[in-house]
C-alpha cells in the first residue's frame, strides 16, 4: 500500500473513533437494530453520517479560500487605481448576481469540457471526470468571496484613516501596518458579518448535491427513494443543517466574545 | 505692534504626481485586461457558435422559463409577505408561547436549506399521499409548481418576518409616545407613524430578499419546474451545447442588474426627504 494512502486510512480510522453518530461512543448506536436509522447494513445511519461529514468538510475547505480571495477583492476595491476596482466590481457583479446553482453548473461543465479539450488537444483519449467536490469548493469559493469582499469592504470602511496614518507616523510599511493595526481591527467589525455568510455557505453546500456529491442531502435523498420514507429522511436533513447552524451560532458567540476581551473598549 | 510687512511671494503650483506604473496598477491593468478579453473572446465565441435553428427552437422557451421564473417569484414574495405580518407581530408578542412558535418557525426556515425545504414538502409530502387524498389534498401536492410555490412562500415569509420585526424595532420609542401624546389609537399609530419609517429601514432588505428569492428559486428546475433553469437544462440536455448555460447567466445577470438599479433609484427617491 502506499505511504499516502495508508496515512489516509489511519487518520480516518482515527476520525471514526470519534464520530458522534455510528462511532463508539455514537449516539446512533442507541437505537434499536431494525430502525432506519441505526447503523451498519439494516439501517442509514452510517450513510447519513458520512454525507454530514462531506457537508462539513465541503464548507471548512471552502471557507479559507473564500476568505482570501474576498480579502484581496476587497483590498482591490479599496485602492485609487480605477482598473483594479473595476475589475474587482466585475467579479463581484458576475458572483453575487449568478444563481449559485447556476454557477455550480457552469463550473462543473465547463471545467469538465475544459478538460476534455485540454486532454484531447494532449492526445490523450477523454475519459477524464471532474471531481464533484473540487467543482464544488471552486464555485463554493467563487460565491463566498463575492460576498465576503463586501462585508470586509464596509469594515474597512469603518476603520478611521487615523490608524492607517498611525501606522505610518510609527514607521511601519504599509504591509505591516496592514497586519498588525487594520487587519485585527477588521476581524472585530467583520465578524458578524461573516457569521452571517458562513450560514449562508452552509447553506449552499446542499445546493453541491445536485453535481452528484454525496453529501448530507444526497445521502438522505437515495435513504429517502430507498426506503420510500421521504418525509423522514429529508426532515433529517433538516436537523442536520440546523444542527451545523445552532453549533456554528454558539461557536461564533465564543469568538466574538474572545475578540471582543481582546480589543478597547471605547 | 507687528503688522505684516510683506506678503509671501507666489508660489509655482505643485508638480503633478507622476504616474507611475507601480504593481498595484500594473495588476489592475493586467486583470482588467483579462476581464475584457474573456468578455471579447466570450461575444466572439458566442456568435461563432450562433446557430439560427437553435435559437428558434430554445428562444422561446427561455423566455417562457422566464416569465415562469418571474411568476414564481412574485407570487411567493406577495403570498410570504402576508404571511409575515403575523409571524413579525408573533415574534414581538410579549406571549411566550406565541413569541416562541414564530421563533422556532423563523429559525427552521433560515436554518436549513431552501432545497431541503422544497424535497421536504415535493417528496416528502408524497409519502403520505393517501392521507392527503382522503383530505383532498393531494391535487395540490402533486403538481411540482404548488409544492414550489408552498415552499417558496414558507421561506421568504420567514425572511421578511425578520426584516418586518428589524424595521418595526428599529422605529424609536419616542415616536409611539409621541403619537401617544397625541391621542392616536394604536391602530393610527401603527398605520401612520410606525409603519411609513419602518417600510422606509425595510426597504433595501427587501430588495435583497426579492434578489434572493430569483437566485434561489433556480432550484425549482431540480424537482422538474421548467423555469429559466429547467429550460436551460433541458436545452443543455438536448445539445450539450454550453453556451445554454452561458445564455441562462446573461438572464439572470440583466434582471438582477435591473432590479438592483430600479431599487437603488426607489430608495434615492422616498428617502429624499432624509437627505440634506
Amino acid at each position: 500500500m502506499e505511504p499516502t494512502a495508508s496515512l489516509g486510512v489511519q487518520l480516518y480510522s482515527l476520525m471514526s473513533l470519534f464520530d458522534p453518530f455510528c462511532g463508539p461512543v455514537g449516539f446512533l448506536n442507541l437505537l434499536p437494530d431494525g430502525s432506519l436509522m441505526s447503523c451498519g447494513d439494516t439501517g442509514w445511519g452510517d450513510e447519513v453520517a458520512r454525507g454530514f461529514f462531506v457537508t462539513v468538510t465541503l464548507a471548512l475547505c471552502t471557507l479559507p479560500i473564500g476568505l482570501t480571495i474576498g480579502l484581496f477583492l476587497s483590498l482591490a476595491q479599496q485602492t485609487e487605481v480605477r482598473s483594479l476596482r473595476m475589475a474587482a466590481n466585475i467579479y463581484t457583479t458576475i458572483f453575487r448576481g449568478l444563481p449559485e446553482l447556476l454557477t455550480i453548473f457552469m463550473i462543473y461543465f465547463g471545467l469538465q469540457i475544459a478538460v476534455r479539450e485540454a486532454a484531447l488537444a494532449l492526445g490523450y483519449a477523454s475519459g477524464f471526470d471532474i471531481n464533484s467536490f473540487v467543482a464544488g469548493v471552486i464555485a463554493l469559493s467563487l460565491v463566498f468571496s463575492a460576498y465576503a469582499s463586501e462585508v470586509l469592504s464596509s469594515a474597512f470602511k469603518a476603520i478611521p484613516k487615523g490608524q492607517y496614518e498611525a501606522g505610518y507616523a510609527l514607521g511601519l510599511r504599509p504591509g505591516k501596518t496592514m497586519r498588525l493595526i487594520i487587519l485585527p481591527q477588521l476581524v472585530r467589525i467583520a465578524l458578524p458579518g461573516l457569521g452571517n455568510l458562513w450560514m449562508i455557505l452552509i447553506k449552499d453546500t446542499a445546493l453541491i448535491s445536485v453535481i452528484g456529491l454525496g453529501d448530507t442531502l444526497r445521502q438522505t435523498g437515495i435513504a429517502a427513494k430507498v426506503t420510500k420514507e421521504a418525509f423522514f429522511f429529508y426532515g433529517i436533513a433538516c436537523l442536520l443543517f440546523l444542527g451545523i447552524a445552532m453549533a456554528s451560532s454558539i461557536v461564533f458567540s465564543k469568538i466574538e466574545t474572545s475578540v471582543r476581551r481582546s480589543g478597547v473598549n471605547r | 505692534m507687528s503688522a505684516v510687512s510683506e506678503l509671501i511671494a507666489p508660489q509655482p503650483a505643485p508638480p503633478a504626481k507622476a504616474t507611475m506604473w507601480s504593481p498595484t496598477r500594473i495588476a489592475g491593468a493586467v486583470l482588467l485586461g483579462a476581464w475584457i478579453l474573456a468578455g471579447i473572446a466570450l461575444v466572439a465565441w458566442l456568435m461563432g457558435a450562433w446557430d439560427i435553428a437553435k435559437v428558434q427552437t430554445y428562444g422561446p422557451k427561455y423566455l417562457t422559463g422566464l416569465a415562469t421564473t418571474l411568476t414564481l417569484v412574485g407570487i411567493s414574495i406577495v403570498l410570504g409577505a402576508v404571511l409575515s405580518v403575523p409571524l413579525a407581530l408573533g415574534r414581538m408578542s410579549s406571549n411566550r408561547v406565541i413569541s416562541a412558535l414564530a421563533y422556532g418557525y423563523v429559525y427552521f426556515f433560515r436554518g436549513t436549506p431552501l432545497i431541503a425545504q422544497l424535497f421536504l414538502v415535493y417528496y416528502g409530502f408524497g409519502t403520505y399521499r393517501n392521507e392527503l387524498e382522503a383530505l383532498g389534498l393531494w391535487v395540490f401536492f402533486r403538481d411540482a409548481w404548488n409544492c414550489a410555490l408552498l415552499a417558496f412562500t414558507l421561506n421568504t415569509a420567514a425572511y421578511q418576518a425578520e426584516i418586518l420585526r428589524g424595521a418595526i424595532e428599529s422605529v424609536s420609542h419616542g415616536q409611539h409616545e409621541g403619537a401617544k401624546a397625541l391621542g392616536l389609537t394604536p391602530f393610527q399609530t401603527f398605520h401612520r407613524i410606525i409603519l411609513p419609517q419602518a417600510m422606509i429601514v425595510a426597504l433595501r432588505p427587501y430588495g435583497n430578499e426579492i434578489i434572493l428569492m430569483i437566485k434561489g428559486s433556480a432550484i425549482v428546475a431540480i424537482v422538474t419546474v421548467f423555469d429559466l433553469m429547467g429550460e436551460t437544462r433541458r436545452a443543455y440536455s438536448r445539445t450539450f451545447d454550453f453556451q445554454t448555460y452561458i445564455w441562462a447567466a446573461v438572464f439572470y445577470l440583466v434582471i438582477v442588474e435591473t432590479l438592483r438599479n430600479i431599487w437603488a433609484k426607489l430608495e434615492q427617491r422616498l428617502t429624499r426627504h432624509l437627505k440634506r
